[in-house]
C-alpha cells in the first residue's frame, strides 16, 4: 500500500534569458525562480492496483516517483510504502520496489547485457532458481533471446529498451514503478511490454504506477487514473469517469488538460 | 559484500577489453620512463653529492611507476562515474540496495587494478632486461619486496579513498571538470607523480610526508629499493593506515550526506 499526504517538494533553478548581456550580467546578479514540482500531493494506491499517472511535461511526474523510490527527499508531508518512509532507509526500501526511467540507462554500455543482469542478481541477492525462472520468463516475453548477448551499446533504443525493462523486474519486485517505459518502442515491441506488464499484475499482484505521454499505454493498462497539473493532484478517477462517448483517449486527455488549464 | 565484489567483477572484464588502449599505454609509458631517467642521469651526473636517492633507487622508482601507473595516477579515474553523477543517471544506481560509496570505490579499484594488469608486465619484463643505467633492479631483500606489495596496495587503497572525495564533491557541483583539474594536478604533484618527494627541499618535504599524498606511490616506490628503511618505514606505514582510515570514514559520511541532499539532474 502506498500513501502520499500532502507531499510539497520544491527546486530552485537559475533563470535567464538569451543573449551575452544577460549571461554577464547574470555574472552579477543571479535570478532564481521557485518550482513548485509538487503541491500538497495526496492519494492512496492499494496493493495489486495498476495506476495511470498522467500529466504534461514537467506537471511532477518524475519527482513523485523519485520520492516514491526513496531517492528524493520531500520538504514536507508523509510517504509511506508498505509501512517504509522511502527516503528514511534507502537501502531496506529499494530491495523491495523495481524501477524503470525511461529516459535513462541502467546497462552497463561497453559489456553484454547478460552481464548487467549478472551483476543485479547479485545486488538484489536473487536466489539462483528464481533468478533462471524469470530471465527465462522475461526472455521469451520480451524477446530478448537475440539481444542479451549483445553489448547495449549496440542495441538500438527499442531493443534496449526492452532489456532495461526486463532488468528492472529480475527480482520480481512487489511494486513497480514505470516512468515513461514505452519511450522509442515500435508497436510490437509496445505491445509485448503492455501485455507483460499486464501479465506481471495479474500473475504476481504486482502494484504498478506508470507515467506516460502514451495514452494507448494508460488505456490498455489502468483502471484508475491520477491527473497532476502544476505539482497539483487534479483528477483521481477511471477512465470512463473522463472519457466522454465516441472521443478517442487522446482528445479526452487534451480536453481534460485544457478544463482544467495546463 | 558479495555485491561489491561483482561490481568489481563486471568493471574489471569491462576494463579488460580496452586492448589497443594498454598498447599505447605501454608505447606511452616507455617513453616517458627512458625521458625521465635521462632526466635524472643528467641531475647525477652533475653533482652525485647533492642528489637526495641513490641512482638506482631513482630508477626502479621511475619504472616502478610507469608499470603501476593506472594504480597511483590520479587522472585515471572512473569517468563513467563522474557521467553518471552529472547527467542523472545515478538515479538508478540510487534505487539499488547498495551503499554508493562502497559501489563507487569498488568500480574504482576494478577499473585500476584492470587497467594496471594489461599493462605492468610487459614493462617490468623488459625494464629488468634493459641495457644500464636503464635497468630496473630486483628489490633489496624479499622482505622488503614482500613490503612493497603491501605497501602498494596501501597506497592504491588511499589513492581511491582521496578521489572519492572528488566523486562526492560532483554530487554538489555541476560539472565536476574544474574539481577533477585542481584535485589531478595537486595530487600528481605532491605525491611524488612528477618528481620523488624527496627531490622537494627539506622544509617542504617534512611537511609533505605527514600529508595523505605521500601515503600514495611514494611509500612503496621507495621501499622496494630501500630507500625508506627502518624507523622511517614503520613511521610511513602506520600513515598510510591512518590516512586510509581517515579518508573512507570522512568520505563515506559526506557521500551519505550528498545522496540526501542532491537533486538530480535531467527530469
Amino acid at each position: 500500500m502506498i500513501t502520499m499526504k500532502d507531499v510539497c517538494k520544491s527546486y530552485r533553478v537559475a533563470k535567464r534569458n538569451a543573449g551575452f548581456g544577460e549571461a554577464c550580467k547574470s555574472l552579477f546578479r543571479r535570478e532564481y525562480e521557485t518550482i513548485h514540482a509538487l503541491r500538497n500531493v495526496s492519494f492512496t494506491i492499494s496493493d495489486g492496483e495498476m495506476v495511470g499517472y498522467i500529466g504534461p511535461n514537467g506537471a511532477g511526474k518524475s519527482s513523485t516517483i523519485k520520492i516514491l523510490s526513496g531517492i528524493l527527499t520531500p520538504d514536507s508531508g508523509e510517504v509511506l510504502v508498505d509501512g517504509r518512509v522511502p527516503y528514511q532507509n534507502r537501502i531496506r526500501h529499494v530491495a523491495q520496489i523495481g524501477v524503470v526511467f525511461g529516459q535513462r540507462s541502467q546497462l552497463w554500455w561497453d559489456v553484454p547485457v547478460i552481464d548487467s543482469y549478472e551483476l543485479l542478481k547479485d545486488i538484489y541477492s536473487i536466489p539462483k532458481k528464481q533468478y533462471d525462472n524469470n530471465l527465462e520468463e522475461l526472455t521469451i516475453l520480451l524477446n530478448l533471446s537475440e539481444l542479451i548477448r549483445t553489448p547495449a551499446r549496440q542495441l538500438s533504443l527499442g531493443q534496449r529498451m526492452r532489456c532495461e525493462i526486463a532488468a528492472s523486474l529480475l527480482h520480481s519486485p512487489k511494486l513497480l514503478f514505470l516512468d515513461e517505459p514505452t519511450i522509442g518502442l515500435d508497436a510490437v515491441s509496445k505491445l509485448a511490454v503492455r501485455d507483460f506488464i499486464k501479465k506481471q499484475n495479474e500473475l504476481h499482484g504486482t502494484t504498478v504506477i506508470l507515467t506516460t505521454h502514451d495514452m494507448q499505454d494508460i488505456e490498455a493498462l489502468s483502471k484508475r487514473i491520477i491527473l497532476i497539473g502544476n505539482g497539483e493532484v487534479l483528477m483521481d478517477g477511471t477512465l470512463e469517469d473522463i472519457k466522454r462517448g465516441g472521443q478517442s483517449i487522446d482528445e479526452t486527455v487534451v480536453e481534460l488538460y485544457r478544463s482544467y488549464e495546463i | 559484500m558479495k555485491k561489491y565484489l561483482s561490481f568489481f567483477r563486471l568493471r574489471f572484464l569491462t576494463g579488460l577489453q580496452y586492448r589497443t588502449a594498454a598498447l599505447a599505454g605501454i608505447a606511452t609509458q616507455f617513453a616517458w620512463g627512458f625521458l625521465e631517467i635521462m632526466v635524472m642521469k643528467a641531475f647525477y651526473e652533475t653533482d652525485p653529492g647533492v642528489y637526495p636517492m641513490t641512482f638506482r633507487a631513482t630508477v626502479s622508482y621511475i619504472w616502478l611507476q610507469q608499470a603501476f601507473l593506472a594504480f597511483f595516477a590520479v587522472w585515471m579515474v572512473d569517468s563513467e562515474l563522474f557521467e553518471m553523477i552529472s547527467n542523472g543517471n545515478i538515479a538508478y544506481e540510487l534505487c539499488r540496495p547498495i551503499r554508493i560509496y562502497s559501489m563507487m570505490t569498488a568500480r574504482n579499484l576494478a577499473n585500476r587494478t584492470s587497467r594496471a594488469v594489461l599493462r605492468c608486465l610487459p614493462i617490468l619484463l623488459v625494464a629488468a632486461f634493459l641495457p644500464k643505467p636503464f635497468r630496473m633492479e630486483p628489490p633489496v631483500g624479499i622482505a622488503e619486496f614482500l613490503l612493497f606489495v603491501v605497501t602498494m596496495l596501501l597506497g592504491l587503497s588511499v589513492t581511491v579513498a582521496f578521489f572519492m572525495l572528488v566523486y562526492v564533491l560532483a554530487f554538489y557541483t555541476i560539472s565536476p571538470q574544474g574539481l577533477r583539474i585542481v584535485f589531478c594536478s595537486l595530487v600528481e604533484f605532491l605525491s611524488g607523480g612528477v618528481i620523488p618527494l624527496p627531490f622537494f627541499p627539506e622544509p617542504v618535504l617534512r611537511v609533505l610526508e605527514l600529508l595523505p599524498f605521500a601515503s600514495m606511490q611514494n611509500v612503496p616506490l621507495r621501499i622496494y629499493s630501500g630507500d625508506i628503511a627502518g624507523e622511517e618505514m614503520v613511521r610511513a606505514v602506520g600513515l598510510q593506515v591512518f590516512w586510509l582510515v581517515a579518508l573512507v570514514v570522512v568520505g563515506s559520511m559526506l557521500c551519505r550526506m550528498a545522496e540526501r541532499k542532491v537533486a538530480l539532474q535531467g527530469g
